[in-house]
């Protein structure tokens, strides 16, 4: 089946919908996507014919369930191309990825004086737990900055690079800049000093193809309801021996094989990981999204995509007093803009009665704002089922803005 | 007028507004309207930051009466601190605590005054009550005294 818009807008239906008797133009999508109904229709026929705990029943929705998860570990193993299904843990999000990694390798790997390096545009998911880590151990954060076109400064980056470095976690695209980072080659600088890079794929994945096996990353993490899935799912994505060698995060039902008193012992990858009863279904509606995007195709997803950010670039670009916060040319479809004298509140009240949903703030990103001494910005992110015609739309927003507030 | 008169006056204001920009077309102008706050009083001392726009807010007692000024670094937002000051500011201390805010809700504000907008207004209520219950303590206070 071929990319076709038209075709895909309909397989939304959330999207066809009046708010403020204004069509609905939904540019919001970095802070969370809309379901296609195969998502929504998978799941309720989890809850209404499948339901059942996975891993321990012996009767037969148990069973057909564990399949059914453990199909899902499957296709999310495809997707990124990971070598083995051990290599994949379900988590609650990109965030949840996150702090178990941090905790996880930090008990094993980070001590006093030791560094972790991340980027001046992470998200805060990707700051504050490794801060928290920091700070248990007595390590210290190092930062990578960016220059004023949202660049990593490459340079900076070897001389952080060093020899207490433990391990570099770095936004594979960034939520407020939209610049896609040169992580390849992030990751050969830091393999070069045997330095384990860890991916934050919440931003990416639902824009372009991610190859973990080409990239070489060691850790990858994404969220599955920025990528069309369920809320509260989410994958840890690490290669078997770096999963092997690091200790559980939570203890639970499921991560054991034997547990006394005195003693317990782990289940073997990925169970160690995912103790609990894990968000089967969220998991599963994940899987269902990916096979989406599947049958798309990722080739046309992302020609369409590349349509939209030319598109958007050249309207945002004539509107007079409007500044582009994030201009590298590796990019996804996310962009951040102020209006001259205009704050960014006031723009997305007024866009928000037109009925154009957009971000506006520090996208949790407040060290990007201080880099350019602001407050916030407006932020419109798009994906596969945005249109030109929308961005036209935002355009007369915006216009209309600029004339009332002005 | 009383405070629940000033709050019919505002809702009616409204009511002709059919368009929600109009609506905002007016908190633009009321906020523009609003008298500059003495710019001692535009400091970290009396800033209620709320994470997407800020809000200062400044109280003092004049013969019985609670007298606010405010701003807001965002003019929707400073549209309904204005409207906020022309209900709550000249009034008794017992009046302000007495009173139930319905306006904000009647013309269909209220999303702005959510925990979750995170603008500083619904702070900023929440201190313009404080400031009444710290005064209204204070004189009787001083009545005890006597």
């Amino acid at each position: 089946m071929a990319f076709e818009i038209s075709q895909v807008r309909n397989d939304f239906p959330i999207l066809n919908q009046q708010v403020y008797n204004k069509p609905l133009v939904y540019l919001d999508n970095g802070a969370t996507t809309q379901k296609p109904s195969v998502v929504t229709d998978t799941i309720r026929e989890l809850y209404n014919l499948q339901n059942s705990s996975i891993h321990r029943g012996i009767h037969y929705l148990s069973e057909q369930m564990t399949g059914r998860y453990e199909h899902a570990r499957e296709s999310v193993r495809s997707f990124l191309n990971a070598a083995s299904t051990n290599e994949i843990v379900f988590t609650s999000g990109a965030t949840g990825s996150i702090n178990a990694l941090a905790f996880s390798f930090g008990e094993k790997y980070v001590g006093k004086e030791d560094e972790v390096l991340i980027s001046e545009m992470e998200h805060h998911s990707n700051i504050v737990p490794w801060q928290m880590l920091c700070e248990r151990k007595g390590a210290r954060l190092k930062v990578i900055p960016f220059d004023d076109s949202g660049m990593l400064d490459m340079d900076a980056l070897d001389a952080l690079l060093g020899e207490r470095t433990r391990i570099v976690a770095l936004a594979h695209a960034s939520n407020s800049l939209g610049t896609i980072n040169p992580v390849k080659e992030v990751i050969r600088r830091a393999h070069d000093k045997g330095i384990p890079v860890m991916l934050d794929g919440a931003q990416m994945v639902q824009h372009g193809e991610v190859d973990v096996r080409e990239l070489d990353c060691d850790f990858y993490v994404f969220s599955s309801h920025k990528i069309f899935g369920p809320t509260g799912s989410g994958v840890l994505y690490g290669k078997e021996a770096r999963l092997e060698e690091i200790p559980p995060y939570q203890g639970g039902g499921d991560m054991v094989d034997q547990v006394t008193f005195e003693k317990t012992t782990y289940n073997t990858l990925p169970f160690k990981f995912e103790a609990g009863t894990s968000n089967y279904i969220g998991a599963i509606g994940l899987a269902k999204a990916l096979e989406y995007i599947g049958t798309l195709g990722i080739d046309g997803i992302r020609q369409h995509e590349e349509q939209l950010i030319s598109y958007t670039l050249g309207k945002l670009g004539e509107i007079p007093g409007l500044t582009l916060y994030g201009k590298a040319k590796e990019r996804i479809s996310v962009f951040s803009f102020l209006l001259e004298n205009i704050h960014a509140y006031d723009a997305g009240m007024i866009l928000d009665k037109m009925g154009i949903a957009v971000r506006t703030g520090t996208h949790c990103t407040q060290p990007v704002m201080d880099h350019f001494g602001i407050s916030g910005t407006i932020r419109a992110s798009m994906v596969l089922y945005n249109t030109t015609d929308e961005v036209d739309q935002l355009v007369r927003g915006i216009e209309k803005t600029i004339q009332m507030l002005s | 007028m009383n405070l629940n008169d000033i709050q019919k006056d505002i809702v009616d204001e409204f009511s002709v507004f059919e368009d929600w920009l109009d609506r905002y077309d007016y908190l633009i102008e009321l906020g523009n309207d609003l008298p500059e706050i003495d710019p001692a009083f535009k400091t970290n001392e009396y800033l209620i930051n709320g994470c997407q726009s800020k809000v200062w807010l400044h109280a003092e007692l004049v013969d019985g009466k609670v007298m606010f000024s405010a701003d807001s670094d965002a003019i929707i937002v400073k549209g309904i601190v204005a409207l906020l000051v022309k209900v709550l500011s000249g009034r008794t201390p017992a009046e302000i605590l007495e009173n139930k805010l319905f306006f904000i809700d009647d013309i269909g504000l209220s999303q702005n005054l959510s925990p979750t907008r995170s603008n500083g207004l619904l702070a900023m209520v929440k201190k313009m009550r404080l400031y009444a219950l710290a005064y209204q303590a204070q004189s009787e206070k001083v009545k005890g005294k006597s």
